[in-house]
């Protein structure tokens, strides 16, 4: 019996076993094409860097965002290297969980990085993350129904411009509506294009002391001019689209306009997913003449949690990953189209990009006009163009995402919406002691 | 005329049973043929049911991206483990509660269910530094404890309704006899409650299966178990619902499948006592 027993304790333990571990670097990356196409070039890696080993950890958005923070949080040591936005990096930088990427070898050239990029990962003149990707927000529209309705689209529209264009363009029997617009609640989603949109009416989230500014009235009108617009123009159910919804609905050929991240340009110029892929166009985010567009900014970029032991093998991967000579790889195995743009002037001086991309002229001019050190009209004590980069704006960025979400289904009022938003970002602003 | 109302009631009962069987299964029917659409069909409006291009592509693709059969044999080894482990607990824990209860043993079912009433996330903290310390974290000891941990109370709360069904004569009669205390629970109590014992196993399997907030957290690439997988291929830029309906269909094909040949234990478990 007590043999039987010691065996059946050894065949558990071979069976629970957890597996050797490796020395290896271990990348904790997002689910979108370009990081896939990363991974599947890494090969070329770790053929001139035979020690080095890579390990992925893939993982959906959200899910990626709490499991690193967890992580990099309570110093669990569980990644080498993380991808993480321009929201993050600031936050992150300050909390010293960052190391500093001075290591990144002579060849790198970060002077090619984009300006308004790279100054959202450098703090006192250093870079805590490396843009593996960028992207700013712009208009796609179609050609064709813009010809047809005798309507011609500027580079650079106003919102009174792609109102009324959207309003003209809705032909609800057809299925086709004029704008589509993300409504699905979350700090990333409508809010995303919100606080951009927010941007060109001359609003802000707080002013210099902190106050949430849902109770003037260039957030009125920014939330009034949206709502309106959707109503008229808006496909039906808009309040649960986010980008993938909306991106469905443009290339089954049912909006005339769609403002959204610039990488989307890549997708509707597509012939193999796009019914519309030969009758799109772009332009600048709107605005409304007071020197700010209503686009964003964002990039995944790499970086190393500064607890790292690996950080030499660490930097040579994301300096490899983030550098001209990669974009030149993929151009390489998998065509221009497929580089991953918006993280180096040098790409947008290419004329070969530049032929495959018709796209490529206004992501550069999208991503220049976004500036996060100054994002808005009035001055504002934080950074960030769709996001307030502070600890407790993902919270509060949902809260209030969640009331104009309710609004666009026409279950409060803007004013309504507006006055809950107030409160909410105030009561949490309070509680965090940013206001006194 | 007694007959014919017989049968119109079963008939109605059968329709019942089969639209509420369809209204079940349609959304992993639709994942199932999603993964067999190509990207762009995958978000056609309006959809297609049958009438599309059957491709195999994605399944080709996500077999190239991931080491599937690394995150089943997780899957496999923390669902099978945690339960087994589970099970060691709690048949002498149920048999105590069962048959020597005391003047709290109310008291302490409730509060082991109460803790089923915590949302995860808020000992997500302490818990992740417990296995940073112990060494714990990607691994599939560390998941194991942890999901054992988790459905407990549910282990135990099964046995216990199943073994309070067993008269405690039998086993008095078989102390009777001198079996021990180890025979008693080994030799008569088990094989009695083979079909709840059966039944608890298979149900806590399907649970750590689809556990999927612990799995998560605790694993980065060694003990990534199917759960990891599917979360590797959602993405809220870009459509890849072909892609994730493949992965998905390849998560569950084998806990369905489980399921589908042990459906006889498990209802015969689950309405196990209920008509005496």
């Amino acid at each position: 019996m007590k043999r039987a027993l010691s065996l059946i304790g050894a065949a558990v333990a071979a069976f629970l076993g957890s597996s050797a571990q490796a020395e290896t670097l271990s990348i904790a990356t997002v689910n979108n094409g370009d990081m896939i196409r990363m991974q599947k070039l890494s090969e070329h890696f770790t053929k001139a860097h035979p020690d080095i080993t890579l390990n992925w950890v893939t993982l959906e958005e959200n899910v990626l965002r709490q499991r690193v923070t967890t992580d990099i949080a309570a110093k669990g040591g569980q990644y080498d290297i993380l991808t993480i936005g321009t929201y993050e990096v600031p936050i992150w930088t300050k909390q010293k969980w960052l190391m500093p990427l001075n290591k990144l070898g002579a060849n790198y050239d970060v002077e090619d990085l984009l300006p308004s990029i790279r100054s959202g990962l450098t703090t006192d003149g250093t870079l805590y993350a490396a843009p593996f990707y960028g992207e700013s927000s712009m208009v796609m529209y179609r050609k064709d129904l813009f010809e047809k309705a005798g309507l011609t689209m500027p580079e650079a529209p106003t919102w009174a411009f792609v109102s009324d264009a959207a309003r003209k363009l809705t032909d609800k029997k057809a299925e086709v509506y004029g704008i589509c617009l993300r409504g699905k609640a979350g700090w990333g989603e409508n809010m995303a294009f919100l606080s951009a949109m927010a941007n060109s009416f001359g609003a802000s989230w707080f002013d210099m002391n902190w106050k949430p500014q849902f109770n003037t009235d260039p957030w009125k009108q920014t939330l009034t001019t949206y709502l309106g617009l959707m109503k008229d123009a808006g496909p039906p159910g808009a309040s649960s689209n986010g980008f993938n919804e909306n991106l469905a609905l443009f290339q089954s050929g049912k909006c005339a306009m769609w403002i959204d991240a610039t990488v989307a340009a890549s997708f509707v110029s597509n012939p193999a997913q796009s019914k519309v892929a030969d009758k799109v166009g772009y332009a600048l985010a709107p605005d409304t003449g007071l020197g700010k567009r209503s686009n964003w900014l964002w990039a995944w970029n790499l970086a190393i949690p500064a607890s790292s032991k690996k950080g030499d093998a660490a930097q040579a991967f994301i300096s490899w990953a983030t550098s001209k000579d990669y974009l030149d790889l993929v151009a390489k195995e998998e065509g221009w189209a497929n580089v991953p743009p918006g993280t180096r002037s040098s790409l947008y001086a290419n004329a070969e990009y530049r032929k495959t991309a018709p796209f490529a002229d206004l992501t550069l001019k999208s991503i220049q006009a976004a500036d996060p050190q100054h994002p808005t009209v009035q001055p504002v004590p934080y950074t960030g163009v769709q996001f307030v980069a502070i600890p407790e704006f993902q919270g509060i960025g949902t809260a209030v995402g969640q009331t104009f979400s309710a609004a666009l289904a026409g279950q409060t009022t803007a004013d309504q919406a507006l006055q809950t938003a107030q409160t909410i970002a105030t009561r949490e602003m309070t509680k965090a002691g940013y206001i006194k | 005329m007694a007959r014919a109302a017989t049968n119109r009631k079963k008939l109605v009962v059968t329709l019942v049973a089969w639209t509420i069987g369809i209204v079940i299964f349609f959304p992993i029917l639709w994942t199932a043929l999603t993964s067999f659409k190509t990207e762009a069909e995958a978000v056609a409006t309006p959809p297609t049911f049958l009438a599309f291009h059957w491709t195999l592509e994605n399944y080709t693709e996500v077999q190239q991206r991931s080491d599937y059969f690394l995150h089943f044999w997780n899957s496999v080894v923390i669902s099978v483990g945690s339960t087994l482990l589970g099970l060691l607990v709690a048949v002498p824990a149920a048999w105590s509660m069962a048959f020597v209860p005391g003047k709290r043993t109310r008291d302490v079912l409730m509060w082991m269910l109460s803790t089923k009433m915590l949302p995860p996330v808020g000992v997500l903290i302490p818990i992740y530094l417990l296995f940073r310390d112990f060494g714990l974290l990607d691994s599939r000891i560390g998941l194991v404890i942890v999901l054992t941990l988790i459905n407990l109370p549910i282990i135990v709360w099964m046995l216990f309704t199943y073994f309070r069904e067993i008269p405690g004569e039998i086993l008095e009669a078989s102390r009777m006899d001198g079996a021990g205390l180890r025979d008693e629970i080994l030799f008569v109590l088990l094989p009695m409650a083979v079909p709840g014992i059966a039944s608890t196993l298979l149900l806590n399997i399907i649970l750590a299966w689809n556990e999927a907030f612990w799995t998560l957290n605790l694993s980065a690439s060694q003990s990534a178990p199917l759960t990891a997988f599917i979360a590797s291929y959602s993405s809220p830029e870009g459509l890849f619902y072909a892609k994730l309906s493949a992965a998905s269909t390849m998560a569950v094909a084998p806990i369905l499948v489980l399921g589908w040949f042990s459906q006889k234990q498990l209802v015969r478990g689950l309405t196990f006592g209920a008509v005496k």
